[in-house]
């Protein structure tokens, strides 16, 4: 079975500051990856090549066996990659329900044609509010909700695109225990429909727990890739992490 | 209430301000209703691009002085009615402004708003060097006295007033229908995150390129019959940055979110410049709107229609 | 081709470009390393240029003098413009558009209030080196663009100075690079940035008096310098101070090369075809970030 992913030798540099360098990474169709690393260690500026926010200067990005080079970030949302953002970024002038809406019109229906009518969309976009817990503050906006609440909106907006990979970038910061534990369980249903999951985190247990092989970033180089339990054991990952 | 419904009562709205100028016939109310209603379509216009999508266009005066100079070129070359004319310059202010956009777009916001004002000097360079439509001397555009078709006989200012009218209750339909529908939607995105709405599948060169395109030809438009209201073009005041000041300045004081902002804010701002200019001085104009935009933009960033919602919001919470 | 009117072209370039940095250098601070777009400052310039006028007309001091002893009042218009900038606009996170409108609000009530306090004519200043000319060889050096580049570049060597040796100077490079780094150090930002925009207005000051002495100043002449000093800066590259100069300088000569073989209404077109070359080209400008 070939790869959903294939990042290819991708490197990234922002002036003299080096921030990728030559990334090999695979993803495989309903895979649960995690993907740790210490701060700066260049884990947002991949998942922004991979997304096409920034554009990658060597290498190239491979997804569903389609070459992803020069083509927009919305149009790899179109072909099925989708992505959260670390610090949230909701559409503040619309409701929840808006927000949820705008993938559903800009990438459901253009996928589909006019396949949906607008009362398809209105159905899916209750689904996906009510799978968050967000259905009570539908019409609120962004202003009106908690840190927890957010995390769960960005979330609901990549999944509105109906992904066939979904990269969650660090989606629990901050939160408590028990919201963390609500994230995950919502994260690992989805990954069961079939979802490919890339789950970007600090938090450990949660990435332990979740991830079915583990990759590490540090300063810009994939230093480790394989089994969670062998991952955390290789001795340089010990060092990039004791040496923090 | 859904387009067709709107538009038939802005449509009987317009009628019914006609029927009163009409039946008043005094020319000075022409002649001032039209540079209010030149500024409702600046305004709207402006604030398709402004106001929906976040991106600040100090450009204006580019594209009217473009819709009023090929009308200017026409008169030259090959005289059409002025409705034609505002076609023509709705298609050249149009290209123009998609091309402006294509080029200008992928800048982030301060350095696209530098680049319009850039292209503005530089089409206005342009102008003042070409000698066929008049260059820096100007150009006369002498109209008849009055305006005949058939039985009906107006002062020529009539004519242009009621074009001026169709022309903006046009835009006002138009940005109304854009606000309400999928693409409206999307310029909101453009305007609140234009990242995410990437992320999330919005076409965002493609949708600015549709702004600056529609933008740019109401403009236009509103440039095409300038010359017949005016009688005498030339660059230094058709390019003048007082429109862009004023194409900003009425939409951020009447709202920018909605097509009722600018409406409000050029019916507002243009009524008392109009006062000022016959009671002061012209020069007050601009000091006016000065003042105005910056008081409001410092205590009410949501305009009048920002101020009257916040308002509801407040009585209605028991 | 005629080889002295080259080079009489060039130099009256080169010395038009010094003055353009002069203009640009508040800008230099305010957009390349503040990120505030103030298109206002030309505006200031010209208010700079009519202080310089009355108090040279009514009591006779050198105008460059005039914008010296000004400078304390320019330095404070600037500090108390940015607070207001600062509660207004940049707290709430709205700089992008309502700060723009702010500023451009602010270009028209300079402006016309000049305009009505002066009026349309055309204003200029006397001084004893408006009106003779350096002679060198067969090249003219007229005094009155001598001495505006001369006093253009002292300003722009002191802001370099103060912004690589002084403590204030170097914590305002760090807050446009690093905002964050500058809180930790105990170093309050806000006030670091309101310094360096009051520094940025106080340059008008200066600024304004240079451009009465070459040329006659009437209140809508700072319109033409939006684009221009924009252009400069860009072109040189936010928040390099030798990038702006190199950049005004290049400008200058363009412009003058431009207006004296193709005429004076093609010179606009020169700044402003040059900052959207480079935008399009290369947004990062010569020497930039």
């Amino acid at each position: 079975m070939s790869a959903l992913l294939h990042v290819d030798n991708i490197s990234k540099r922002f002036g003299g500051f080096v921030a990728l360098d030559g990334i090999d990474l695979e993803v495989q169709p309903g895979e649960r990856l995690g993907l740790i690393g210490p701060n700066g260690s260049g884990k947002s500026t991949l998942v922004n090549c991979i997304c096409g926010t920034l554009q990658n200067e060597a290498g190239n990005v491979q997804f569903d066996g389609h070459k992803m080079d020069g083509l927009a970030a919305h149009q790899r949302t179109h072909r099925g990659l989708a992505r959260s953002f670390q610090l949230p970024r909701p559409f503040h002038s619309m409701t929840l329900a808006d927000n949820l809406r705008i993938p559903l019109l800009y990438t459901v229906r253009a996928r589909a044609g006019l396949l949906h009518s607008a009362g398809d969309l209105d159905a899916r976009c209750a689904e996906l509010l009510t799978m968050f817990s967000l259905d009570k503050k539908a019409s609120h906006r962004p202003r009106d909700l908690t840190q927890v609440e957010m995390r769960k909106l960005e979330l609901a907006r990549a999944m509105a695109a109906e992904p066939k990979l979904l990269i969650a970038d660090e989606s629990m910061a901050g939160l408590s225990h028990s919201e963390i534990d609500d994230i995950l369980a919502l994260l690992v249903r989805l990954n069961e429909t079939g979802i490919t999951i890339i789950l970007i985190e600090h938090i450990m247990s949660a990435v332990m727990s979740f991830s079915q092989r583990l990759a590490v970033l540090v300063s810009g180089k994939k230093i480790a890739d394989g089994k969670p339990e062998d991952v955390v054991r290789d001795p340089e990952v010990v060092r990039a992490y004791i040496g923090q | 209430m859904n387009t067709t419904t709107f538009s038939i009562i802005a449509a009987a709205v317009g009628l019914v301000v006609l029927a009163c100028a009409h039946w008043l016939a005094v020319d000075y109310f022409f002649f001032a209703g039209y540079t209010i209603l030149q500024f409702v379509v600046l305004a709207t216009a402006w604030n398709i691009l402004g106001g929906y999508c976040g991106y600040v266009n100090f450009g204006t005066a580019a594209f009217f002085a473009l819709g009023a100079y090929s009308s200017v070129f026409m008169h030259k070359t090959f005289p059409l009615p002025i409705p034609l004319l505002i076609v023509f310059g709705a298609v050249v202010s149009g290209i123009v402004g998609l091309g402006m956009g294509y080029l200008t777009l992928r800048l982030r916001g301060a350095f696209f708003s530098i680049a319009t004002l850039a292209m503005a000097v530089v089409f206005q360079t342009l102008v003042v060097n070409w000698d066929y439509v008049g260059g820096s001397r100007g150009a006369y555009i002498i109209h008849p006295e009055n305006f005949e078709f058939g039985p009906l006989k107006v002062h020529y200012i009539e004519y242009l007033f009621v074009l001026m009218l169709a022309l903006a209750v046009i835009a006002l339909v138009t940005a109304r229908t854009i606000e309400r529908s999928q693409l409206g939607y999307g310029f909101a995105t453009i305007r609140d995150d234009e990242l995410a709405a990437e992320a999330c599948g919005v076409p965002t060169l493609r949708l600015k390129l549709i702004a600056t395109t529609l933008s740019g030809a109401f403009m236009g438009m509103a440039g095409a019959p300038f010359p017949y209201y005016i009688g005498y073009v030339q660059p230094q005041s058709a390019f003048a940055l007082d429109y862009a000041v004023n194409s900003i300045a009425m939409p951020m004081i009447g709202g920018t979110t909605s097509w009722v902002g600018p409406l409000v804010g050029s019916i507002l701002l243009g009524s008392a410049q109009q006062y000022a200019t016959v009671t002061i001085s012209s020069a007050v104009n601009l000091l006016i709107v000065g003042l105005m935009l910056v008081a409001f933009v410092i205590i009410a960033p949501n305009g009048l229609i920002g101020l009257v919602q916040e308002r509801g919001r407040a009585w209605r919470k028991p | 081709m005629d080889f002295n009117l080259l080079i009489n072209a060039i130099i009256a370039g080169l010395l038009l470009g010094g003055f353009y940095a002069a203009v640009s250098a508040g800008i230099a601070i305010a957009f390349g390393m503040l990120d505030i777009v103030n298109i206002a400052h030309p505006a200031f310039v010209i208010l700079g240029s009519y202080i310089a006028y009355t108090v040279n007309i009514n009591l006779g001091v050198d105008p460059i003098v005039v914008s010296i002893l000004a400078l304390p009042a320019f330095y404070a218009l600037g500090a108390f413009i940015y607070q207001v900038y600062y509660l207004s606009f940049e707290k709430r996170g709205q700089e992008a558009l309502r700060g723009l409108a702010f500023f451009f609000g602010l270009l028209f009530i300079t402006e016309v209030t000049l305009l009505l306090v002066f009026g349309a004519d055309y204003r200029y200043v006397e001084a004893a080196y408006i009106g003779p000319s350096i002679h060198v060889g067969q090249f003219e050096l007229p005094l009155r663009m001598l001495v505006p580049c001369v006093v253009a570049l002292a300003l722009f060597g002191a802001i370099q100075l103060f912004v690589t040796r002084t403590f204030i100077g170097r914590a305002i490079m760090a807050v446009s690079q690093d905002q964050l780094a500058l809180q930790l150090m105990a170093a309050d930002p806000i006030r670091i940035k309101r310094i360096a925009f009051a520094i940025s207005i106080a340059t008008a000051s200066i600024a304004g008096a240079l451009l009465i002495v070459i040329q006659p100043v009437e209140p809508s002449v700072g319109r033409d310098y939006i684009g221009r000093v924009f252009a400069i800066c860009v072109l040189g590259g936010l928040g390099s101070m030798p990038g702006t100069l190199v950049a005004a300088i290049l400008i200058g000569v363009v412009e003058s090369l431009t207006a004296t073989f193709y005429g004076p209404s093609w010179a606009p077109a020169v700044s402003f075809g040059f900052l959207l070359l480079t935008l399009a080209v290369r947004p990062a400008g010569l020497m930039g970030r």
